[in-house]
């Protein structure tokens, strides 16, 4: 899990250009400025690193049962469909 | 200036390959969305599709030619040619041919062709690719090619801005014809969408619906990608009526501008002053319009941001216009949707109804107009808009009166 969450906050600073010490679970996406091109390319990058599939839609953002809100949430949702696939 | 009208039609979309097709379908509120079958590949995660059917290129072209057209080209050319023929004119004969012009929307053009080149190339190992590759795909193939089957010899070009090429190379035309640089035209827009590597890309982008496009409605989940081309010509008005051609609507304003914000985020901003720019360019006011053929993709931004632009412009009107999406029954045919729904606009005007959204569910606060759900209307509307607001911001909207 430490793995997972220390990649996953790797991904999400390098998209907003961030160093990742600086990225906490508790920041609010919206705070760090991600948009939802962001979140697409953000996805892209982790469905890489974990090989796995997040049914993301913008339109929906419910679709991947991941709330988008904070770091925490995309981590914890990143881990579940990860264990999944396991 | 001149008055420019529309004397002939061509279309092969979706809803049907003919204009009565069209029509009837667009009467009857049917959506063509459905599975898609040109790609037979389980790993599409948008599996629906509006895809064009009965469409036999054999039945079109001879089999030796057919080396040098992408399905994109042999569209264009179907919808040219019964446009062509619907208006009677004869470009080779009279010299109209010289001082006539070709002006094609296309967002990428030949890329069933790319991508075949490529899997030969990439997944296949092939070393060579066939030797019309170029010719076969490049983006102003389509436009080409209705030069040359009907001798057309004055300006021809394509017109590339994603989602509103058609409605720009329509608008460019117009306004040639305006002002009388050229006499006549064949003008429109094709996109052939139905590829691999195309779907692979908008997918990735994660604006795919899965099941339906239900524009406007609470629970829109996204776009769903659509193919086909329309076709049209256009005639001054003095010209059309002397020599007793039937005249199917007039084209009286054109309006575009740019967003300069955001790469694929629409603009409330950059739409509304397309569509303002339009109805000045018509010399119409606002409340002269009944009838909005909406971009309406069916995603969250568009159709919040393209109510909101509406609200703007229209103001009190706003709520008395019948606003629809035909996307919901053709798909988004990208660079080939204005010319698709110029085609429907056009139609609707001239048969009296108003086509419906289909696929519609519930209101959303956010979209509080009239979005005609589900059901054609019967209506006789005088005056009407065409939407596109493309990808990288370029916003192109087209008024016809009947």
């Amino acid at each position: 899990m430490a793995g997972l969450e220390s990649d996953v906050i790797e991904i999400i600073a390098k998209q907003v250009n961030r160093d990742p010490a600086t990225v906490k679970r508790e920041d609010r996406l919206a705070d760090l400025d991600i948009q939802s091109l962001d979140v697409a390319e953000i996805i892209f990058a982790i469905e890489e690193k974990f090989d796995i599939e997040v049914p993301y839609n913008a339109n929906d953002t419910n679709a991947a049962g991941i709330n988008f809100d904070t770091v925490g949430d995309v981590v914890d949702g990143i881990a579940k469909l990860v264990a999944k696939k396991k | 200036m001149n008055r420019v009208v529309i004397t002939g039609l061509g279309v092969v979309t979706p809803l049907g390959n003919t204009a009565a097709e069209l029509s009837a379908a667009l009467k009857a509120g049917r959506s063509a969305i459905a599975p898609i079958t040109l790609i037979a590949n389980p790993d599409l995660g948008a599996k629906v599709g509006a895809e064009v059917k009965g469409f036999d290129p054999l039945a079109y072209f001879p089999e030796n030619k057919l080396s040098l057209l992408d399905r994109c080209s042999q569209m264009a050319l179907v919808a040219a040619r019964d446009a062509v023929k619907q208006s009677g004119l004869d470009f080779k004969g009279s010299g109209l041919g010289l001082r006539s012009a070709c002006v094609i929307g296309t967002g990428v053009g030949g890329m069933t062709t790319l991508d075949n080149c490529f899997e030969q190339l990439y997944a296949k190992g092939s070393k060579r690719v066939h030797p019309f590759t170029i010719p076969k795909m490049m983006i102003n193939a389509p436009g080409a090619h209705i030069t040359m089957e009907h001798g057309i010899q004055g300006p021809s070009f394509a017109v590339a801005s994603a989602c509103a090429s058609a409605n720009h190379a329509m608008g460019v035309a117009f306004h040639m014809m305006r002002s009388g640089t050229i006499q006549a035209a064949v003008t429109g827009g094709a996109e052939c969408v139905f590829t691999y590597g195309t779907l692979k890309g908008w997918e990735a982008l994660r604006v795919m619906a899965p099941d339906t496009c239900r524009p406007f409605s609470k629970d829109r989940k996204g776009m769903v990608l659509g193919e086909g081309a329309a076709m049209f010509v256009l005639e001054e008005r003095g010209a059309a009526q002397a020599r007793g051609a039937e005249i199917l609507g007039e084209i009286i304003g054109f309006g575009m501008t740019s967003d300069a914000s955001d790469i694929v985020l629409p603009s409330a901003d950059g739409a509304g002053r397309a569509i303002a720019g339009c109805l000045e360019d018509a010399r119409i006011r606002p409340d002269a319009v009944q009838y909005v053929n909406a971009h309406g993709t069916g995603t969250a931004a568009n159709d919040s941001t393209e109510t909101k632009a509406l609200h703007a412009v229209f103001g009190d009107h706003a709520r008395k216009l019948m606003v629809s999406s035909t996307k919901s029954m053709h798909g988004h045919a990208l660079g080939g949707a204005g010319a698709i729904e110029l085609a429907a606009t056009i139609t609707a005007l001239r048969e009296g109804f108003i086509p419906p959204t289909a696929n519609y569910n519930e209101p959303d606060p956010q979209c509080d107009l009239d979005y005609v759900p589900n059901e054609a209307r019967d209506v006789q509307a005088d005056i009407a808009i065409s939407n596109s607001f493309a990808f990288g911001g370029h916003n192109a909207v087209i008024a016809v009166r009947r």
